[in-house]
């Protein structure tokens, strides 16, 4: 990377990771400074959820080395906030959106559980920073999937991370909620100036906010920032097959020639036209 | 009332009491977690295959408690290390439950003299069980109990919200497994009060009426805990008037419980604790 000033969010050195003999990625070295906000992309299977958990310390590296926040990847890393694929909580679950934020500061302790007058007053702030105030003494299972997540990002910046895993927080999300959400961790990671790592399927929703892509496709990889990755060569490169990146009103497309009729490597519901009209999947 | 006081002063009334009290707080608090985690079909099999932990306890001449304990225990590793997924859970409990069973079915057929015990087992009497048996469910309640305070937090994390916990650093796995053996202690507990047959009643019922009653996770246990304890000792006081079994009280009185909570109370406090209405 070109930059050197910030502190390194994650540096990784010759890292591989194998699954059941199979390469997922290999010899990836890259670092991250603070600060960034870097998208994952590449398509399903490719590894994008395994590299998080790399760095989780939830998933060892098969080889090379990795450091996060400058030291060895360990579980409950209290420097990591960590916001998930939104799953939505059983309609009866007795758990207000107050209760998940508070488990992030303390889910992970042994023990009953008081909260102190201090962590509540930080619950309390933050869910007001996220705009979850009306609705956070509601049981969490009633909420719309955009008001849980924003939950969710309350509960990963409780704790003052100094970076944020994100594993695709747009997925089943309607185009409104995906730019509330969106805003919302661009906002956070402004702010702060700390490291975003999103994993996503499609750049578009985040493509403003990026200024670093990592492509991970067929156990190979490419970074860089977005005009720099976001090539027809580049992917084409990564892909083994001829793909054209086009731009179109702002957004990116890749499109692969290989099967001959023009159709997009991600899901089909990640094309805008989709998203624009009814905000479902198509089959 | 006097017939009431009257009874209160024999010792076994007051042993029955005793081990009440912390049957119906382990049952109240496990039985939340229990419903969070749709683990009732585990509970089922733990209860059986305590049944043949007993049943296998009384042919070799040791205490039936101990027996069950040992049955419930050894499910409970079973299905831990076993059934790691979901999906894997439920058939192995499936498996482990149906062989248990038979082991049972072969201790009764060797002990043919054991009508009685089987059926105390298998419907409870808690006005039955030894002084002896007593110390021992005090001492396995409190146990449970002191086991649940050190896990409670990151359990609660692990079973509302898995997936972040276990990026948090919660041991989700080994929790599954600390929980099963908590399961088996408390099903252990709970056989006394209403049997192997009747489990559900206090293992599922306190907790699946308290979600009715709240949102809030501190007084949904304090709620359950609350409608098991009015459970056993609402059945243990009746069953002494009236001679007539205490799980039938018991499941009587949690099943009334429950309708109020889901149809009469449930909506008017949940309504009240919502700033909100339901936007669904």
């Amino acid at each position: 990377m070109a930059e050197t000033e910030g502190r390194v969010s994650v540096r990784f050195d010759q890292a591989t990771l194998d699954y059941h003999d199979r390469r997922v990625w290999g010899d990836l070295s890259l670092e991250f400074r603070e600060p960034s906000f870097v998208a994952i992309l590449g398509p399903n299977g490719s590894g994008k959820t395994s590299l998080l958990r790399a760095i989780l310390g939830l998933t060892p590296l098969s080889g090379g080395t990795l450091e996060v926040l400058g030291e060895a990847p360990r579980r409950g890393n209290p420097g990591i906030g960590y916001v998930p694929q939104h799953q939505s909580f059983d309609q009866d679950l007795p758990l207000r959106g107050r209760d998940l934020v508070q488990l992030g500061i303390d889910g992970h302790r042994w023990g009953l559980g008081r909260p102190s007058a201090a962590d509540r007053r930080r619950v309390s702030q933050v869910i007001e920073a996220v705009e979850a105030t009306p609705y956070a003494d509601a049981p969490i299972g009633r909420l719309s999937g955009g008001e849980q997540q924003r939950l969710r990002i309350a509960q990963a910046i409780v704790g003052d991370p100094r970076l944020l895993l994100c594993d695709e927080p747009l997925a089943s999300l309607d185009l409104h909620h995906q730019q509330e959400i969106t805003s919302l961790i661009g906002g956070w990671q402004k702010r702060t100036g700390r490291t975003v790592l999103f994993v996503t399927h499609d750049v578009n929703p985040i493509l403003n906010l990026v200024d670093r892509v990592l492509f991970v496709v067929n156990g190979r990889w490419a970074a860089g920032t977005p005009d720099e990755v976001l090539t027809s060569e580049r992917m084409s490169e990564l892909y083994g097959s001829h793909v054209d990146v086009m731009r179109v009103h702002g957004r990116i497309l890749v499109v692969s020639d290989s099967t001959g009729s023009g159709f997009e490597l991600e899901e089909p519901h990640h094309l805008p036209e989709i998203h624009a009209g009814s905000g479902r999947p198509s089959a | 009332m006097d017939q009431l006081l009257h009874l209160l002063s024999y010792p076994f009334v007051q042993n029955a009491i005793a081990a009440g009290i912390v049957i119906a707080i382990v049952s109240g608090i496990v039985s939340r977690f229990v419903v969070a985690r749709n683990m009732a079909f585990a509970v089922h099999a733990l209860a059986e295959l305590g049944f043949t932990g007993s049943a296998g306890a009384i042919l070799i001449g040791v205490s039936p408690v101990i027996g069950l304990m040992t049955g419930t225990m050894i499910t409970a590793l079973f299905i831990g290390t076993l059934g790691v997924r979901v999906r894997e859970r439920d058939a192995v409990v499936g498996v482990v439950m149906a062989f248990g069973l038979g082991l049972g079915v072969l201790f009764l057929t060797l002990y043919p003299h054991y009508a009685t015990e089987a059926i105390a087992i298998l419907f409870g009497t808690i006005t039955g069980v030894s002084r002896s048996d007593v110390v021992l469910l005090l001492a396995i309640g409190a146990l449970t109990l002191a086991t649940l305070a050190v896990v409670y937090r990151p359990l609660t994390f692990a079973t509302v919200d898995p997936e972040v916990a276990e990026a948090r650093g919660v041991p989700v796995r080994g929790l599954a497994i600390v929980f099963l053996l908590i399961m088996a202690a408390a099903v252990a507990e709970a056989v006394q009060v209403v049997g192997v047959l009747l489990i559900l009643t206090l293992l599922i019922t306190p907790g699946a009426s308290a979600e009715r009653l709240t949102a809030r996770p501190g007084r949904a246990a304090v709620y359950s805990v609350a409608i098991a304890l009015t459970c056993v000792l609402g059945g243990i006081v009746l069953a002494l008037v009236t001679n007539v079994a205490v799980s039938v009280y018991v499941t009587s009185i949690s099943f009334v419980l429950y309708l109020g909570a889901r149809f009469v109370v449930g909506p008017v406090l949940l309504g009240r604790e919502q700033r909100r209405p339901d936007l669904g």
